[in-house]
């Protein structure tokens, strides 16, 4: 079932910051290297099903075409995300790294600082430094609508 | 085969002597805009240092200074297109303000409902949307000469209504692109002048991506309108020029009202200045004019032919190397978009399986400046069936040595994704 089909181990959200600011760190200043590395993890998405891929999924704000899927199972939000473009791929995948199975509280408390302290913003500039902030912006919008909904069952 | 001394004309451009994350920069777009020569900079800085002054009114001698300045860069202007007379040339903003000038002074006292205006279908949305507008408010046409694959202009095509099917006496205007932003083609505009003109029609030219690469000589050509901007010229930004041709700029109502447009006011009524000063109104950008000057001089010194030549020698050698690089890779991923063989040094291709935004972040990322997107030309885009392309465009201050790296960071990228 795609529900958990990007399940993973569960690390804390601060388990999996730390470690993707210790794998950016790798490359030190080398931003090439750094974009090949984010392609990369853009690659490790899980196929997005095409009728997941409609105008209401898609991220407001973003100049590549982002399209975020969510759903509630068991109390937990599950994601599935794609992109037309490779890098606007790579950073949907760190969030959905991120807060992929995870309840709507544990996402909305999250203290995201791995942003900062990888550097993102010199790494992707302003343009899709503001559609990153729109994906967040996003996924926590789902996060909300889903913490009122348990309350109100 | 450059006689040029590059590295001598680098030196002049500051700019260029940076790295960028950590790599030298390497400044492949030029067409939209070039950077500044040192004469230039320090032009300005000049002007506000000792000869800061508002122009054409004051007796004082700044002021005098500054409107000698002021008016020796129309002259320039003038000697740079051969236009018959400097009252010929109008500062405007650039080139897009240049070309809501005509269309709404002549377009507006000239268009009427059922007459037409004829565009190319790789125009920079600056010379369409103007016309648009104008079109909508008059009731008249706008008509677009067709483009075949190679982003040529369809003139006289046997089967397509090219640009000679669409001319008629109903035809007024005809504003067309010298050379394109997006891909680079020299369009015929000899022939399109002439052909227009058998029909009564005033021809605008854009010429905002030829000015810094062909020469120009508007009593030649017979155009009844040429814009272009500054700052594509080494020059400022936030300068244009307009020529028109003497008898057109007088029949002409003015544009904006103001200051200096004038000749006498009075709460009843109010008579306009002389052209040039008719289409120039309220204090213009006058350190950026004065500075432009110095932009023509670098250009005029070193010779259009021979920055011409130089830069079709740079073309061809980046053709040639992506060329090479396609063919060693199975499926071919890069395809030039623009392969017409009159063309300037603009370089448009895609990449297939990479978005045009990636690839030019990850240039960027070795320093090198390339444009990405659909370089103000959606409908030329929509016909090639693409959103935008990767363009590299160069000036006289590139080299070989920049466009080795950065097929260098081409052939990682399509490696990665093949």
């Amino acid at each position: 079932m795609h529900a958990t089909s990007l399940r993973i181990k569960m690390k804390t959200t601060t388990d999996i910051q730390n470690e993707i600011i210790e794998n950016f760190s790798l490359f030190e200043d080398d931003m090439e290297s750094r974009l090949f590395y984010l392609m990369d993890l853009g690659k490790k998405l899980p196929v997005m099903p095409d009728e997941h891929k409609t105008e209401d999924y898609i991220v407001k704000g973003c100049q590549s075409k982002v399209w975020l899927y969510p759903e509630i199972v068991d109390g937990k939000v599950i994601f599935e995300a794609d992109s037309n473009t490779e890098i606007t791929k790579g950073l949907v995948y760190l969030l959905v790294q991120l807060w992929n199975n995870r309840t709507p509280d544990e996402i909305l408390n999250t203290d995201l600082y791995f942003i900062d302290k990888i550097g993102m913003s010199r790494m992707i500039g302003s343009q899709r430094s503001n559609g990153f902030a729109s994906m967040i912006k996003q996924m926590k919008m789902y996060a909300v609508v889903y913490k009122e909904k348990v309350k109100s069952l | 085969m450059a006689k040029l001394n590059i590295e001598s004309i680098r030196k002049q451009f500051p700019v260029l002597h940076q790295n960028v994350n950590g790599k030298p920069l390497i400044y492949f777009d030029n067409a939209a805009t070039t950077q500044k020569p040192l004469s230039v900079i320090n032009a300005i800085r000049d002007f506000y240092e000792h000869d800061n002054s508002n122009i054409h009114r004051g007796v004082h001698t700044l002021a005098e200074r500054a409107t000698t300045a002021f008016e020796a860069t129309r002259k320039t202007v003038q000697q740079f297109i051969n236009s018959k007379e400097s009252e010929e040339i109008i500062f405007t903003k650039g080139t897009t303000d240049s070309i809501n000038l005509v269309a709404q002074t002549f377009g507006k006292a000239n268009l009427k409902s059922g007459d037409e205006v004829i565009i190319s279908a790789m125009e920079h949305h600056s010379n369409i949307v103007p016309w648009q507008m104008i079109c909508e408010e008059k009731g008249a046409i706008l008509k677009v000469i067709p483009i075949n694959d190679a982003g040529e202009l369809l003139m006289d095509d046997p089967i397509a209504i090219g640009f000679e099917k669409l001319l008629s006496p109903k035809t007024k205007i005809v504003s067309v692109v010298y050379v394109s932003n997006a891909l680079g083609t020299i369009n015929p505009i000899k022939n399109i002048i002439e052909k227009a003109h058998a029909v009564g029609a005033k021809v605008l030219i854009d010429g905002a991506q030829a000015v810094s690469h062909l020469d120009i000589d508007v009593q030649e050509l017979d155009c009844d309108f040429l814009v272009f901007s500054a700052h594509k010229l080494y020059g400022p930004t936030g300068v244009g020029i307009l020529y028109g041709k003497l008898e057109l700029l007088e029949s002409m109502p003015p544009y904006q009202g103001g200051g200096e447009m004038i000749k006498e006011v009075t709460f009843e009524k109010t008579t306009y200045n002389d052209i040039p000063y008719k289409f120039e109104a309220g204090t213009p950008n006058i350190a950026d004019v004065i500075a432009f000057k110095y932009a023509i001089d670098f250009v005029n010194e070193i010779g259009k032919e021979e920055i011409r030549n130089y830069e079709n020698e740079l073309l061809s050698y980046c053709v040639n190397r992506l060329l090479e690089l396609n063919n060693s890779i199975t499926n071919n991923p890069i395809t030039f978009i623009g392969t017409s063989k009159n063309k300037i040094s603009v370089l448009s291709f895609t990449i297939n399986g990479m978005h045009h935004f990636d690839v030019g972040m990850m240039l960027d990322a070795k320093g090198i400046a390339v444009r990405t997107g659909h370089h103000c030309t959606q409908p030329l885009m929509k016909f090639f069936g693409i959103d935008g392309t990767i363009r590299a465009s160069f000036a006289v201050y590139n080299t070989k040595q920049e466009i080795d790296v950065f097929v260098e960071a081409i052939e990682r990228l399509v490696k990665f994704i093949k």
